[in-house]
């Protein structure tokens, strides 16, 4: 079953999500859809992808017989590095991410609260093994926390809640979350409407969401 | 003469003892000393407390050394992969213990502990599972979470060239944790790609400096861990 009939599908969630990437930005992409929004990031902008296991300047993967496996990212994936790229141990890697000098990090989330709250590490099973890598070092200390997500589960769960009710990933993080139906702002009185996907009312997303969401 | 070399990777483990911290370089298999962990599974010591970003995957290399319980407890950040399922078998059944430390904050752990830093306040983790238990400051507004250095009696790291003093650089991003373990181990032990005398790294490129190099072991054609995963080899 499709249930994704109306607005904006993965890839179209990416491009949007680019748009918003300035000149000159020093970014961090988190595994899956937002590794996408490399592809999107409009002609004529510069922008230099940081990975956290130690590259500035990560290019694309490799071309066949050029792999190295000593030459990954965060997602143990085989990359390039582009002319100007920078190697550095993992203590400087987390200095530029602790110490507010990436400029923006683009996540995915299990669930996003409208004070800015962010899960997306654990479900809180006691029988999954607790796995969490960089996403809380990320969300600390990035300038700007972007989130690439469904608006709602397989289940059809709302992902935007009043309140997380799985483990936190960071406490008021969030400013600007993708999903496929909406464009949508955390902002000191909740959930802001920024943009409709095309065909989608806001009645729609709003009854989609797990609280209020404010009209644009 | 100074003269850090050393003949064998099983030399160069042979003063591990049961219990020991090891910290061990590596980012999945970026950077991953697999010639020295066979030779510490082949070495024997035990109920060691293991500091790695993983867990290893298949049956070689980090997730071998845990398959062969030699390990009580893992230091990590992420132990999930693609090929990881010795460790979370091991753990479901209680066999060893975890602390699950943020990636970021276990760098600066040890880095910290090797920097002679007892502890250090942090954002990462505040309102979280992770700071539960733990000292929390207020700095200028924003609370902060007191995590605490970390140090080895060993750590185990690969470099792409070692000089005669163990002065070291790294191949790409498997310099990742090495730099900082080398800091933070009591002994430290490396094996190198490429030996060469000193004078030979020019010290402007130098990343390790030899004064955090102990020992220095050469495997000239290091084996691949995903290679070794995808023949399904075993270690021993």
């Amino acid at each position: 079953m499709n249930e994704q009939v109306i607005g904006w599908n993965r890839e179209q969630m990416a491009e949007r999500a680019a748009q918003d990437i300035p000149n000159g930005a020093y970014v961090n992409l988190g595994i899956g859809i937002p590794e996408k929004v490399v592809r999107y990031v409009p002609e004529g902008r510069e922008v230099i992808y940081h990975t956290e296991n130690g590259l500035l300047g990560m290019g694309d993967a490799p071309e066949p017989g050029k792999e190295d496996p000593e030459l990954i990212n965060a997602g143990k994936k085989l990359v390039t590095a582009i002319p100007g790229a920078a190697y550095f141990h993992h203590a400087d890697s987390f200095s530029m991410i602790r110490g507010n000098h990436i400029d923006i990090c683009v996540l995915g989330a299990m669930q996003v609260a409208e004070n800015g709250d962010l899960a997306n590490w654990s479900t809180g099973n006691p029988d999954a093994i607790p796995a969490v890598g960089g996403a809380m070092d990320l969300v600390a200390g990035v300038k700007t926390i972007n989130v690439i997500t469904q608006h709602c589960t397989r289940n059809g769960e709302p992902k935007l809640v009043s309140k997380c009710t799985f483990p936190l990933t960071g406490v008021g993080v969030v400013s600007r979350i993708y999903t496929d139906l909406a464009v949508v702002d955390v902002t000191p009185d909740g959930f802001k409407l920024v943009e409709l996907a095309p065909g989608v009312d806001f009645d729609y997303v709003q009854e989609r969401t797990g609280c209020t969401l404010n009209a644009a | 003469m100074i003269n850090k070399q050393v003949n064998s990777v099983h030399d160069a483990v042979a003063n591990i003892l049961d219990g020991a911290t090891v910290m061990i370089g590596g980012f999945g298999e970026a950077g991953s000393p697999i010639e020295l962990i066979h030779a510490l599974i082949d070495h024997g010591a035990k109920d060691l407390t293991v500091v790695n970003n993983n867990t290893g995957s298949g049956h070689v290399g980090l997730a071998a050394l845990i398959e062969n319980k030699r390990v009580a407890k893992m230091i990590c950040s992420f132990p999930r992969t693609a090929n990881s399922t010795v460790f979370p078998e091991l753990y479901k059944k209680g066999e060893i213990e975890l602390e699950l430390v943020p990636q970021g904050t276990l760098a600066e752990r040890i880095r910290a502990g090797g920097a002679g830093v007892p502890a250090f306040y942090t954002a990462t983790s505040v309102g979280t599972p992770l700071a539960e238990g733990k000292e929390v400051r207020n700095i200028n507004g924003r609370d902060y979470v007191l995590e605490y250095g970390l140090t080895a009696d060993f750590s185990l790291i690969k470099c792409l060239k070692a000089d005669r003093y163990g002065n070291l650089i790294y191949n790409k991003t498997a310099r990742n944790f090495a730099p900082i373990m080398a800091m933070a181990g009591k002994t430290t032990i490396v094996q190198t790609r490429e030996y060469v005398d000193a004078g030979e790294i020019d010290p402007e490129i130098v990343v390790t400096p030899g004064i955090f190099v102990d020992q220095v072991v050469t495997v000239a054609n290091p084996l691949h861990e995903s290679e070794l995963v995808a023949a399904e080899e075993v270690y021993p």
